[in-house]
């Protein structure tokens, strides 16, 4: 019987009923008296000097307040980067200069240049037309390794050259090549992980404020963290002190990471605000989004395999180039280094592991997290090259994957991390049952009647979540901690609020954190809620990303709420005239052990608040406790996926027949809310499989700049009901935080596209196309027909 | 400037808008109704889906001067007369089709529209009818389950999970 209340159960969730009505209250709802309106000239070439630009005429036009340049900003400091990584010499990466508005040159497609404050948007817009920019186009550099060739144009002048840091991790050499060179069997694959625009469906907006009367700047602004902004923008660009400023970050809609980072328009609205005297509102278009929203993925990889003559794994070796585009973002650097290195040896005991990570600057907009994060990178080349070793050797993928299973814990990578738990034949013999791989011939000939080619695809994934112990990632070169905070504020009647550092953009945190304290209360969850999202309200936490939100911030809400409950049980010993190592509390009732003594969780709130009868000699008065939280050790989710595709060998389109996952992500606070980030999470790695690619042509021109170029995912792209199971039984949970936790919301995008991948892969070869070893994704029909016809 | 006045929602409204206005800058700026939302420029996510005249439009595409005279229902206007959510936005929370909620206005129109013209759809006419409105959070399979099942089918017959 599944619980009704509490950790384990699924209510319904209270924040629906708002955005169910048209209720929400999102940043762009945001509207203060006297607002005016901003509106940024972006660069329409991906690379150029600027030679004047010409603002008399729009300073003129009917509604301007005023016009900003890169000039404006030259005493402010420039957008940072979160994370220095190393170079495999000892040197720093290379951090070019980022700032507010371009300055001497523009870098990419959408770079922007000026902006234009005025009493209305479209004066503003108007106005903008007015100015005139001589911008002299230069050459661009959009590929890679052109962008790494000796004498590449530069992006940025001041460097020797076009990489960022070439990193070196893991496995000596020496000891890689030892592993390499007395291998059976190498398998050798090259690849492309395609760029993605993470899409939330809200597209960014900015409302800066700013208060004559005490000095202090709001910023409201579509954000995951907004004290991570407020940190980066008040001592990084702008030097307000925290005090002074303030970062309110209401209903988010969506976030996928593109909303971690701190963005050049956050501080610009809040500079403008000042300047002008004016609140100042930007609001993107769908248009702007796609050229100013930090990008995704964008890896080019060299993957080796090496298996020994009982095709046990004995050396894994990688070569990647991680596009950054023009400037660092905010986590850029970390994420195909920190994030996607350490997870090279996937779910394998291999005993050697080495990662080479280039990144490259080119003239295209910033790259960063996207859901996943270097785990969906590091997933499918693993999983790819094994699915393509298991091919060249005839033996069966699951069979090779489970032979070389980690099975004792904890274990210790080549790759940094230290795995606490895991099963992962658990998740694979759940996922074998799911798909049911006996009936998987009769389905092949069924499809294969009809004309079509059917696939099996599969494979395994681990991540690594809960991000992330300060002292581990301030080693790897984090300029910031990564614990969280909660307060759990009692009030005189009993109800409760709870301020936590976690932000929640679709998530259901205000659903699913009382459950938590509810069931450690035994109290109705209904009397408590949850406050996020303001840094005038909340703890200082540092919000929502690589699923860490109730392993990091939960863990510190039960820290906070165990604090509650050791001061409640000292008033009601009080109260009851018992040792409060004698008081239990159950259901809500402080109770002397092994007596008919008590009294309710309300009578001693109230007396924490009206302290007539109370113990004012040891405990002071009030109810309210605050926890930070830093967790030992990262959280490692893993699971096992299948799917089946059909492929038409005539026009090379793949459709998805049959989807399951089997997950492992620890105990689960509510299963509604944890099957719904998985379908979210497949849906975005099926996009990335057949649909999305964020093209440029080589001049740097975006060329998918609308959802009209850029492929989203619809409803009937996705697995219909009755051939799509999420499961998340298999549950080991998590050793080194109070909930078991592990994390939910990035899984469904790791380990969704290797398994399409796959699939596709074993439909082709089941044709007979036993030449087609790979497909790059977007795994589209021309490209199916190409490879299909090897053109 | 034109004026225009209209009925949204049940109630008489009327304003100056420019040629220019859309109907959900109307919406949205002059009448301060922020429940219909703009997710991009170019009439693809469906996030501002309104009623005009019992039909479902993407109110980004049409002037706020060609609703003259209309009769206009948005999210605000769905709940039930005492204010509890109707069929189909219990049907969203009961089957968690909604996450972050931007999309769910326009999600919640097109599924009324749908509802009303095919009361009962098969799973392939919902996800066929929702070609016009995307969803980056829940992967869609929730508000399939979630239209169908206020259609009045038993989901829990076809879907696994």
């Amino acid at each position: 019987m599944p619980k009704d209340h509490g950790i384990g159960a699924s209510p319904k969730r209270r924040e629906d009923v708002r955005f169910l009505t048209g209720a929400g209250n999102y940043t762009d709802d945001i509207n203060i008296h006297g607002q005016a309106y901003v509106h940024f000239l972006r660069s329409d070439v991906a690379h150029g000097t600027i030679k004047s630009i010409d603002t008399s005429e729009a300073e003129k036009m009917p509604g301007v307040v005023k016009i900003f340049t890169g000039a404006d900003f030259e005493g402010v400091g420039g957008i940072p980067c979160g994370w220095q990584v190393t170079d495999k010499d000892g040197a720093p990466m290379k951090e070019p200069a980022h700032p507010v508005l371009a300055q001497g040159k523009v870098r990419h497609v959408g770079d922007p240049y000026a902006a234009v404050v005025a009493d209305s948007l479209e004066q503003a817009r108007t106005a903008a037309e007015a100015i005139v920019a001589d911008i002299e186009e230069l050459p661009a550099v959009v590929d890679m390794g052109k962008a790494l060739e000796p004498g590449a144009t530069k992006v940025h002048d001041d460097l020797d050259d076009n990489l960022c840091y070439d990193w070196l991790f893991g496995t000596d050499t020496e000891t890689t090549q030892a592993a390499f060179e007395s291998a059976a069997h190498v398998t050798t694959l090259e690849l492309v992980n395609n760029r993605l625009v993470a899409n939330p469906m809200e597209p960014r907006v900015a409302v800066g404020e700013f208060s004559r009367a005490n000095g202090e700047h709001t910023l409201h602004t579509t954000s995951q963290n907004p004290h991570v902004i407020r940190l980066l923008m008040g001592a990084f660009v702008l030097g307000i002190p925290e005090h002074k400023l303030r970062v309110v970050a209401p209903d988010v809609g969506g976030g996928f990471g593109t909303k971690i980072f701190h963005y050049a328009e956050e501080a610009f609205c809040t500079f403008a605000a000042k300047a002008c005297n004016r609140p100042v509102k930007w609001t993107s278009t769908r248009s702007e989004a796609f050229m100013s929203d930090a990008h995704g993925r964008d890896h080019v990889t060299k993957i080796e395999l090496a298996l020994d003559k009982d095709n046990n794994f004995i050396g894994v070796r990688t070569d990647t180039k991680a596009n950054m585009g023009a400037y660092l973002s905010t986590f850029a650097s970390s994420v195909p280094t920190w994030l996607h290195g350490t997870l090279m040896a996937g779910n394998y005991k291999t005993p050697a592991v080495q990662v080479n990570v280039k990144a490259v600057f080119t003239n295209t907009v910033p790259v960063d997290a996207y859901r996943g994060a270097g785990r969906p990178e590091a997933t499918f080349q693993l999983e790819r090259v094994i699915d393509k070793a298991a091919r060249e050797l005839n033996v069966d993928p699951i069979r090779l994957r489970r032979q070389n299973f980690v099975t004792e814990f904890p274990y210790e990578t080549p790759v940094a991390v230290a795995y606490d738990t895991g099963d992962y034949h658990a998740t694979m013999d759940k996922m074998e049952e799911l798909i049911d791989i006996p009936g998987f011939a009769a389905r092949r000939a069924a499809s294969e009647k009809n004309g079509k080619l059917r696939g099996l695809g599969i494979n395994c994934f681990i991540e690594a979540c809960g991000i992330a112990p300060s002292n581990l990632v301030g080693q790897l070169g984090a300029r910031a901690g990564l614990y969280d905070a909660a307060t759990v504020r009692v009030n005189a009647t009993g109800s409760i609020s709870v301020m936590v550092g976690a932000h929640s953009h679709g998530q259901g945190h205000e659903t699913v954190f009382p459950q938590v304290v509810a069931e450690m209360l035994g109290i109705d969850e209904s009397m408590i809620d949850i406050v996020h999202g303001d840094t005038s309200k909340i703890p200082f936490g540092m919000g929502t990303y690589g699923s860490r939100s109730l392993a990091v911030c939960g863990s510190a809400m039960v820290r906070a709420t165990e604090k509650i409950i050791n001061k409640a049980k000292k008033i009601a010993g009080h109260m009851l005239e018992a040792s409060d190592s004698d008081i239990e509390l159950k259901d809500g009732q402080f109770s002397v052990a092994g007596t008919d003594k008590s009294v309710a969780w309300g009578d001693v709130t109230l007396a924490a608040y009206v302290p007539h009868n109370y113990p004012l000699e040891d405990i002071e008065p009030g109810l309210e406790e605050t926890a930070f939280y830093d967790p030992a050790n990262f959280t490692y989710p893993a699971g096992a996926y299948a799917c089946e595709v059909e492929v038409d060998p005539d026009t090379g389109k793949v459709t998805i027949e049959k989807f399951v996952s089997a997950d492992d992500f620890g105990n689960v606070v509510n299963p509604m809310i944890v099957e719904g980030q998985v379908h979210g999470g497949i849906a975005q790695g099926i996009g990335q499989a057949l649909l999305e690619n964020c093209a440029y042509d080589e001049n740097g021109q975006l060329l998918s700049a609308s959802y009209m170029d850029y492929a989203m995912p619809r409803a009937d792209d996705i697995p219909h009901m009755e051939s799509y199971v999420v499961d998340h039984s298999c549950q080991t949970p998590c050793t080194h935080n109070p909930l078991g936790v592990k994390g939910c919301g990035e899984a469904g995008a790791i380990g969704s596209p290797p398994t399409v991948v796959n699939a596709v892969i074993d439909a082709l070869h089941s044709g007979g196309h036993a030449h087609v070893s790979h497909i790059d994704m977007p795994v589209t029909p021309s490209r199916v027909w190409a490879a299909i016809n090897d053109q | 400037m034109t004026n225009v006045t209209m009925t949204v929602n049940g109630k008489s409204v009327s304003g100056e808008v420019k040629g220019n206005t859309l109907l959900t800058d109307f919406l949205r700026e002059d009448l301060r109704m922020t429940g219909t939302h703009v997710g991009c420029d170019t009439s693809q996510c469906g996030a501002c889906v309104v009623h005009v005249n019992g039909e479902a439009v993407k109110s980004c595409t049409m002037f706020a001067a060609e609703a003259d005279g209309a009769d206009v229902t948005t999210i605000e206007g769905m709940a039930n007369a005492d204010g509890s959510l109707n069929v189909i936005q219990q049907a969203f929370q009961e089957y968690h089709g909604l996450q972050c909620g931007f999309c769910t206005p326009g999600m919640v129109m097109s599924a009324a529209a749908l509802l009303k013209e095919n009361p009962k759809p098969s799973e392939a006419e919902v996800r066929d009818y929702l070609e016009g409105n995307i969803c980056r959070c829940t992967g869609y399979h929730n508000i399939v389950k979630a239209i169908m099942a206020a259609s009045g089918q038993d989901v829990a017959a076809v879907a696994a999970e």
